[in-house]
């Protein structure tokens, strides 16, 4: 096959809101397997004022570690009651959120294991095309040997990792993506 | 396996100072390169089906009963991955503003009316030659805040995820012939004009029905990696050894 000229990007501009495939942030039913987690945070803008206009999008593994995918063939069962896809718009203080579960462990080569993540890609009008990052979960031991945090200089891997709000009474995890300045997330080129 | 990494010749810069609100929102820091691993080479494309015919007709999905104004125009295309090999079943949305450039959305203040029969909203999934069609109308230019006198011209939003976590892409697509794109920063931050012309359908004549409707042609190629999906995580693997 001959090799094509790729299509580029544009934003998705401000008024993406119930016109794509409606609010999906709940990724859970009653049988999905799994420990239940909500993940929330607030998009931030580089003065730090909240993005109102985000779209946040989230791929997962169920809990056993396995992808919804043709191209994951591992004898590992998938969960008929989960996906793995959540998509999720910021309101008027930037904020968003979503009920899924924590994912198992997934493999980087076939000797090795990435720690528990989700994979993110956020849009916004002012974004020409979207942003990949990933959000890894505080305390996890499997972080310190993630290959992919590993690529991430130690100063700034902090900004992919949750944090366990305190006292919440079950696991909330707070993720705040940061697009520009203090903190700011680390995003990846693929 | 190399990191596949997003060409800047025809993907546009993160900062373009002339459209305006990139100037707080890009990154400051360059993205960090990673090799692709299981986790981009899956995505929810393949498990994102449910659609129903009635989702690519935009005239008439309003609920309604009635149909949309404007010029009807038929879109279609084909979805392709990079190595030009078609993608089938994957999921194609759009959303688009009426004939009178005003877009369904508590955001929209342009002082142009809404269309009880247009919804702007459409979906469907290619077939297995990664072929898409919608019957919509043309959407309007209409104003926007970014520079003295600014204003779109008329495009359609596009969001596809094809197959791989990498190969997701939200576009618009522009039409021929249109003036207001020479003065859009949006379409001209794309850097290569050969890359920004691909925003740009075709008209054509043998997607035209006589006496009923405009057709034009917007193929679609998605990044990522060039081979079938199963190779390169194969392959990935198998260089980790």
């Amino acid at each position: 096959m001959t090799p094509r000229r790729l299509t580029p990007s544009q934003t998705i501009g401000p008024f993406f809101h119930g016109m794509i495939a409606g609010a999906a942030n709940v990724l859970v039913a009653e049988a999905t397997e799994g420990e239940r987690i909500r993940i929330e945070g607030r998009v931030y803008d580089g003065d730090h004022a909240p993005v109102p206009d985000a779209l946040v999008e989230i791929w997962q593994a169920n809990a056993r570690g396995r992808y919804r995918h043709p191209v994951d063939r591992r004898p590992i069962p998938l969960d008929p009651a989960f996906v793995g896809f959540g998509r999720a718009a910021t309101d008027e203080t930037g904020l968003y959120w979503f009920e899924t579960i924590k994912p198992g462990p997934v493999p980087f080569t076939a000797e090795r294991r990435q720690a528990p993540h989700l994979n993110v890609a956020v849009s916004a009008r002012g974004l020409l095309d979207h942003l990949f990052t990933r959000i890894y979960l505080e305390s996890e031991p499997a972080n310190a040997e993630d290959p992919v945090l590993q690529r991430v200089p130690a100063p700034r891997r902090d900004t992919l990792i949750a944090r366990r709000a305190a006292g919440a009474g079950r696991a909330v995890y707070r993720f705040d993506i940061v697009l520009q300045g203090e903190q700011e997330t680390v995003f990846f080129d693929l | 396996m190399s990191p596949v990494g997003r060409d800047p010749e025809v993907f546009p810069p993160y900062l373009y100072d002339a459209y305006r609100a990139t100037i707080r929102r890009s990154p400051a820091q360059p993205p960090l390169e990673i090799t692709p691993t299981l986790s981009e080479l899956t995505g929810p494309g393949p498990a994102l089906s449910a659609v129903i015919p009635e989702d690519a007709d935009l005239t008439r999905n309003a609920g309604t009963g009635g149909e949309a104004i404007g010029e009807r125009i038929i879109v279609t295309g084909r979805v392709l991955a990079a190595g030009g090999v078609p993608v089938p079943r994957t999921l194609v949305e759009i959303w688009q503003c009426n004939a009178a450039g005003r877009y369904r959305h508590r955001v929209d203040q342009h002082h142009a009316p809404l269309d009880p029969n247009f919804i702007g909203i459409g979906r469907c999934l290619t077939d297995a030659d990664g072929v898409y069609r919608f019957t919509t109308i043309k959407p309007g230019a209409y104003p926007w805040q970014n520079h003295e006198n600014a204003w779109r011209p008329a495009h359609i939003h596009f969001s596809l995820f094809g197959p791989s976590w990498i190969a997701r892409l939200i576009t618009q697509m522009y039409f021929p012939g249109d003036p207001l794109q020479a003065l859009d920063p949006i379409f001209n931050s794309v850097p290569n004009p050969n890359a920004r012309a691909r925003l740009v359908a075709a008209y054509a004549h043998d997607v035209t029905q006589a006496g009923w409707a405009l057709g034009y042609r917007f193929d679609i190629v998605l990044r990522g990696p060039a081979a079938t999906p199963f190779e390169p995580f194969e392959r990935a693997a198998r260089a980790g050894r």
